[in-house]
């Protein structure tokens, strides 16, 4: 039987693409196989783990449970998506490594994607939202609370210069 | 890679139609948070798929002419516990899909997949059942309504036709009118989780708030569908908002309920914790709708 393509357009880091998709990939496997973005991780391949999490037009999704077919018409952002121009990290990365919140790195995309769209809903969390919105993902090695202060600090460095600058919070 | 053997992508619910007729043997596909993973797992090896995913005209919540809540079948989890006529009306159904797996299953995931697979533990289903909740199926013959109790027919199978596919859920207004509800999911974990037992209850009290008018009580895993407790909403109607009340009530759930031994937990701890959610639900429904426990 002959494989069923799909052409598809979206925008992935910005940047507007074109391609033709197998039909029976996953997400995971455009961005990882097509693009290269590798910090698109598999791991369980079942929605569990988080560790292939990706913004999907604002919202978080893991791309091993969504078809490649899908992602016609959408905006998309990975990990690389967030380094400037230079290749300098984001504060919510330099968080990450400033609380010790990564030890083999396999979960630290996923975990930060979840917290950009934490962070960019521009409002205060308690801990136990934070650990609630967080609660996508898996991490076997720091034990979660690393993890945890990062994105508290990230988000209240955010908050305070919006406030800082007259902006709502 | 998926072992998927043809996508078939619907433009319309018309079209939608089309193809259900075109290739009975094609399963349909939502969100995927389901239907993915039992691919992966081989469940669904080389299945034939009809994405609906695509179709934004399902998604959203809004009040109809009737003022009915018309839930699309597409809105996501997420989406049904942000919206503000969810929040307004029936906020209790945002809080049990709130608990649905983890927070990028709940962009993902969608109110109508949790009601087609038919499984016990939907955590939107028995919010559904305890709110009289409408399924809306749309066929080639045009549009059925159903209540949901009769939408699932036995574990895993619900009473979706060949040429049909879920396109709204609706809350009847002179349901959720008045009425406020709570829903408790008993898992192990506070995420990634399902259901061991979970419980919805709601109630509409008298005007003094001294007496309950009517309350609603449903299951998922008290047996192979979701269920209503008769016995325990008679107990509870036209009774005064005493603990003598909330112990009849929790007391005659067992009268309805049919749970099983599964490696989840025993039918002795699922009874057990039965009753002891049909209480707390009772009195934190009582105590949302503004009534105070003598």
């Amino acid at each position: 039987m002959s494989t069923q393509y799909k052409r598809i357009r979206c925008v992935v880091n910005g940047k507007s693409v074109e391609r033709m998709v197998d039909v029976r990939a996953s997400l995971t496997d455009l961005l990882r196989n097509d693009f290269r973005l590798t910090s698109v991780k598999k791991g369980c391949e079942v929605g569990e783990c988080g560790a292939c999490n990706v913004i999907i037009d604002g919202e978080c999704f893991n791309s091993c449970l969504y078809l490649a077919a899908w992602a016609d018409g959408k905006e998309i952002r990975t990990l690389e998506g967030l380094l400037g121009p230079g290749g300098e990290l984001s504060d919510i990365q330099q968080a990450f490594i400033d609380e010790a919140a990564i030890q083999c790195g396999f979960c630290t995309p996923g975990f930060i994607m979840t917290a950009v769209e934490i962070l960019e809903s521009g409002r205060a969390y308690t801990d136990e939202e934070l650990r609630k919105l967080l609660s996508g993902h898996l991490c076997r090695c720091t034990g979660y609370e690393n993890i945890l202060r990062a994105v508290k600090k990230t988000m209240m460095k955010r908050l305070e210069a919006s406030r800082g600058q007259g902006g709502a919070v | 890679m998926y072992d998927i053997k043809a996508l078939y992508e619907a433009q319309s619910v018309a079209d939608a139609v089309r193809l259900r007729l075109e290739h009975p043997q094609a399963q349909i596909i939502a969100g995927g948070t389901d239907v993915l993973v039992q691919m992966r797992e081989g469940k669904r090896a080389g299945a034939e798929l009809i994405s609906i995913y695509g179709l934004d005209e399902l998604r959203g919540v809004s009040l109809d002419g009737e003022e009915n809540i018309r839930i699309g079948s597409l809105t996501s989890f997420s989406h049904i516990t942000k919206d503000p006529v969810i929040q307004r009306y029936i906020n209790v159904l945002g809080e049990a899909v709130d608990q649905v797996g983890g927070p990028q299953i709940r962009n993902a995931g969608t109110i109508g997949g949790n009601t087609c697979n038919g499984v016990t533990s939907a955590d939107s289903a028995s919010t559904l059942f305890a709110w009289d909740a409408v399924i809306e199926l749309t066929g080639s013959q045009g549009v059925r309504r159903l209540p949901i109790q009769d939408f699932y027919l036995s574990a895993g199978k619900v009473d979706l036709r060949p040429d049909e596919l879920q396109t709204a859920i609706l809350i009847p207004r002179d349901s959720y009118e008045s009425c406020f509800g709570h829903y408790i999911k008993y898992a192990m974990r506070n995420a990634m989780d399902i259901a061991t037992t979970g419980c919805s209850v709601n109630v509409v009290l008298s005007g003094d708030r001294r007496t309950i008018r009517r309350a609603r009580i449903a299951y998922g895993v008290a047996g192979p569908i979701p269920m209503r407790c008769p016995s325990a909403e008679a107990a509870a109607k036209g009774k005064p908002l005493t603990d003598g009340t909330v112990e009849a009530f929790a007391a005659a759930v067992l009268e309805d309920i049919r749970p099983r031994d599964s490696w989840r937990a025993s039918k002795a701890f699922r009874e057990h914790i039965a009753v002891e959610l049909a209480r707390r639900c009772l009195r934190e429904a009582c105590e949302l709708a503004g009534g105070a426990m003598e």
